[in-house]
């Protein structure tokens, strides 16, 4: 085969994974806007809020430590232990469902029958309280995650393909683990949402908000727990991206890079958040890899942002979304 | 006492529609407008100018313009800052092309040129709607600013790939360029924001505003009855546009004086002007002038709070700034949805019946 063929289809492979990576955050959004029909803007910084705390436990640092140093003139940065990354992972679950709690208790309660571009609003103004109070706990220096997960190229494939194509394809081994990851995570939650009574109650409420109400369904409990579900879809993402290019602030803006897969695959469409994913995953590394030196690089910014829009204006609702239908 | 209609008799048509039908309220704001023009450029000095009063001038035009498009029109944009820097390139180009040409044409030119771009990425808010739209808008953010970043034409192909103010004058009084003194650029941002204002507010009461303002309340009803959704939004994205590039052509030739595209016109500015109108209020155009204040304002005092009372660490304070805007922003949607506006005009009705209770 010729070599651009093979460039391309490397090219694809890891698009692919980076689509996963995508898809992986879209899903948060997706759960969220399904259950109570908010668009939440902070799932990114909920991500990397996530990964922080993972980071900051593992390590044993101690909370809000520059801001107590600074208020009480202390010198305290670290508890002096080391976390094994399971009860670190743990840990920041639970602390992810006290967000959640948190949310639904001080933000969410209040604005009920709010119009939803109010909402959306108050998630952004969620995000920047998160990114702040993130980077007062654990400080805003970057840090580096390592909970096991393998990384580096993978040889195997590498040899494989090396024998096959005579080019050896280098694909990292950490995006192989994320696509394990991602499948495990989807499967997992149809599992929940078909086969437990919660997710059975989770798909009602997306269903018909008012109809759940009628037959004994509470509102509350179901947001706290799309909350924290959403939080814990955000934890597995804020892993495989700290992994992937350390724990910092453009974390959060590489989850802005869900947004165009939503409008792609459809807000309301787990299976859309998936396919959008990956369409955009090959597609911007793709465009990148052929018109991207002819325009001076860099058209990852925006390319997916194009995208979606191009693609919006033919099929406004998404892949995948529910049919939009307008009554006067 | 003095805040009421009575004893104001209206004879005329112009004298019952303008804008501030209460007495009180005109000399008010010819009051403001005279302290505005005739007391602050004198006491003004860099320190007032730099950090509050022309950053509020500039934000406060932004704040407009996207109120008009989110307040009026309801189509939520995230895409002001890259609209922003359409105008501030556009008012490069025009500074650098025709030295001749005034500075404040230029400005202008450069929001008739952000007007064209803005109707562009509006096109397609005919089909798309809602959270799909504000996304969309995120296209126009990043594409335009890769643009600006990577098309050496736009930067006239400086070696630091950003653009710089060269000097300019009105009326022999330099406002761009490194020798300004901060009376005159204060004056000029303040020319076009008193003009830009008093515009704004008679656009959004006139026939244009209540095209918008039908179609902000339910599109299709609108159509029904009559207004044409293309025109009252292309319209929309227009007028908005406009104001949002000469704030940006403001902020780049007056304000900034140079500037690096992906840091001056990044999505945080998008949001900037956005809290700025939710905290205002949306759909007001008092609004957008206190949310813009309170935006601009609320860095400066925290900062002197904390960094220069406490002695904390500047980064340290500008997390806790995050913070505090968090918090705020989902305070204030709690208490008060319609923003600091409204908070102005229950605060008038109280004092229209002051002292007496009924």
């Amino acid at each position: 085969m010729p070599d651009q063929v093979l460039f391309a289809m490397e090219v694809m492979l890891n698009g692919l994974m980076a689509g996963v990576m995508y898809a992986l955050v879209a899903l948060g959004f997706v759960l969220i806007y399904k259950a109570s029909g908010i668009f939440n803007y902070s799932q990114g910084v909920m991500a990397l809020f996530a990964a922080l705390t993972l980071v900051g436990i593992q390590q044993g640092q101690v909370p809000f430590a520059h801001l107590i140093n600074a208020v009480f003139g202390t010198e305290i940065h670290h508890f002096g232990w080391h976390l094994p990354a399971i009860v670190a992972i743990i840990l920041t679950i639970g602390v992810m469902i006290g967000l959640a709690i948190l949310i639904e208790h001080f933000v969410l309660k209040h604005l009920v029958n709010q119009e939803p571009i109010i909402l959306f609003m108050a998630t952004i103004g969620l995000a920047y309280f998160l990114e702040g109070v993130g980077d007062l706990m654990w400080g805003s220096d970057i840090k580096k995650m390592d909970v096991g997960l393998p990384q580096g190229l993978s040889e195997f494939i590498d040899t494989t393909t090396y024998n096959w194509f005579g080019y050896g394809f280098f694909i990292d081994r950490l995006d192989i683990a994320a696509t394990i990851i991602a499948a495990i995570l989807v499967a997992g939650l149809v599992a929940f949402s078909q086969y437990t009574k919660q997710g059975r109650a989770l798909r009602a409420v997306a269903d018909d908000h008012q109809a759940a109400l009628s037959v004994g369904i509470s509102l509350q409990f179901i947001w706290v727990l799309v909350w924290s579900i959403a939080g814990f879809v955000a934890l597995v993402a804020g892993i495989m991206w700290g992994t992937k290019s350390g724990v910092q602030f453009s974390l959060s803006l590489i989850a802005l890079k869900a947004l165009p897969v939503l409008m792609l695959g459809g807000f309301t469409s787990i299976p859309g958040a998936i396919v959008g994913g990956l369409i955009i995953g090959v597609g911007e590394k793709l465009f990148e890899f052929m018109i991207g030196p002819l325009v001076g690089g860099a058209t990852e910014n925006w390319f997916a942002y194009v995208l979606a829009l191009l693609f919006l204006v033919f099929r406004p609702q998404g892949l995948f979304g529910e049919k939009i239908i307008e009554r006067v | 006492m003095f805040y009421r209609e009575a004893g104001d008799f209206k004879t005329s048509y112009v004298a019952d529609n303008q804008t501030f039908p209460i007495a009180f309220d005109r000399y008010r704001y010819y009051a403001v407008l005279a302290v505005a023009f005739l007391v602050v450029p004198f006491i003004v000095n860099d320190y007032w100018a730099n950090a509050v009063l022309l950053p509020f001038l500039i934000w406060a035009i932004a704040a407009i313009g996207l109120n008009i498009l989110t307040g009026y029109c309801g189509q939520v944009s995230l895409g002001t800052g890259g609209f922003m820097a359409v105008g501030a390139y556009a008012c490069y180009k025009f500074m650098t092309a025709f030295p001749d040409l005034n500075i404040a044409f230029c400005v202008l030119l450069g929001g008739a040129v952000t007007a064209l771009v803005g109707v562009l990425f509006g096109l397609p808010s005919l089909r798309i709607k809602g959270f799909y739209l504000a996304v969309a808008t995120l296209a126009a953010q990043f594409f335009l600013v890769w643009l600006f970043n990577r098309v050496p034409w736009f930067y006239n192909y400086s070696a630091s790939g950003q653009i710089s103010a060269p000097e300019r004058t009105v009326f022999g009084v330099p406002v761009t360029g490194p020798n300004t003194s901060a009376w005159a650029t204060y004056l000029f941002c303040l020319v076009f924001l008193v003009v830009l204002a008093w515009l704004a507010r008679n656009l959004t009461r006139g026939t244009v505003g209540r095209t918008w303002m039908s179609i902000r309340d339910m599109d299709i009803a609108a159509e029904i009855i009559g207004v044409n959704p293309l025109r009252a939004k292309l319209t929309a994205f227009a007028a908005s546009s406009f104001f949002v590039g000469i704030a940006g052509a403001l902020f780049f030739s007056v304000y900034l004086g140079a500037v690096e595209v992906g840091e001056a016109f990044g999505i945080n500015k998008s949001f900037l002007v956005l809290f700025m109108i939710i905290i205002g209020g949306l759909g007001s155009i008092f609004g957008s002038l206190a949310g813009a204040a309170f935006m601009v304002l609320l860095p400066v005092l925290l900062k002197n709070v904390l960094v220069g009372g406490f002695g904390w660490d500047t980064a340290l304070a500008a997390h806790l700034e995050l913070v505090i805007v968090g918090a705020l922003i989902i305070g204030f949607l709690i208490a008060e949805p319609h923003g600091l506006a409204r908070l102005w005009e229950l605060a008038k009705e109280k004092l229209r019946l002051w002292p007496f209770p009924h």
